[in-house]
């Protein structure tokens, strides 16, 4: 049941990105370029997804089970970090150079457009880095 | 500035938007789990994957999603205007970028703020201006 309740979360989730524009990197370049010509769309698209969004979460906190009896794991931190501000501004640079941020590449990716498979493997091997890294941190902490 | 009024879609792009929330709030209250795409497919590389499914029937469902509109003879259209040495330098960006910011759009834009985390608006205030700041120095500074 878990399998088919996230199965259809991330189905909708993809219509959505369609729906809305957000899929399209031409529209999304349309929305960061506010010193040209600005399509302000894609504010509509956080708009509507979190109108809805605080509704659910809010429900969720006050709950100590999922639905379907699934502990709910929601981020606990509440720190500002280098760490976090810094990722951000990175992950901002790539979603500024090709318009893609992880779940519209996904949905493009399906769609079979031979440069979204080339920005999601490029995608996996910036994360696998991180893996790396972090890893070989963790092992040096633990010697 | 001036606005694009000839792509403006306010009423697709919120009919859009709710989608992702009610998409959101399914994983959140059945699975108990956040919709932070990055999250998700970062999560699948961390052994023990004890919980590798719903991420995988997640990811599935995304990824399904423009195969089940093209079968509706609903293809999706869209422009990947960046060359290629740009896209997969873009993609490499992205992938490190979001797991050391603990999230992308979805995990921080929408969820985080859905919930009021501090940590996200930050985040999503920081990844917004950096990518209006990107925009700007390739389509103004250097491009034509």
């Amino acid at each position: 049941m878990g399998l088919l309740t996230a199965l259809f979360s991330g189905l909708l989730f993809g219509v959505g990105l369609m729906v809305s524009g957000m899929a399209n990197p031409a529209k999304v370049l349309g929305f960061l370029d506010i010193a040209g010509q600005w399509d302000p769309s894609l504010a509509f698209v956080m708009a509507g997804a979190i109108a809805v969004g605080s509704v659910a979460f809010l429900l969720a906190k006050r709950r100590k089970k999922s639905l379907l009896g699934r502990s709910i794991q929601i981020p606990a931190g509440k720190q500002v970090t280098l760490r976090l501000v810094m990722g951000s501004a990175v992950f901002g640079v790539g979603w500024g150079l090709a318009g893609f941020c992880p779940g519209p590449a996904l949905v493009a990716m399906g769609a079979g457009f031979p440069k979204a498979w080339g920005f999601v493997g490029a995608m996996l091997g910036g994360m696998v880095v991180f893996e790396i890294i972090e890893r070989a941190k963790l092992t040096r902490q633990q010697a | 500035m001036s606005i694009d009024i000839s792509n403006f879609t306010p009423g697709l792009s919120l009919t859009g938007g709710v989608m992702i929330g009610i998409a959101a709030a399914v994983l959140v209250l059945f699975n108990g789990r956040v919709a932070g795409i990055s999250g998700i497919l970062g999560g699948l590389m961390n052994l023990p994957q004890k919980d590798a499914g719903w991420r995988v029937a997640f990811l599935a469902g995304l990824v399904g999603a423009p195969v089940l509109a093209s079968l509706l003879g609903n293809p999706i259209a869209l422009d990947i205007g960046a060359g290629w040495a740009e896209v997969v330098a873009a993609g490499f960006l992205v992938g490190i970028g979001t797991r050391y910011g603990s999230g992308c759009t979805s995990g921080h834009g929408v969820c985080g703020i859905s919930r009021g985390s501090m940590r996200s608006l930050v985040a999503t205030a920081t990844f917004m201006a950096s990518g209006i700041l990107t925009v700007f120095v390739t389509r103004h500074l250097f491009g034509g």
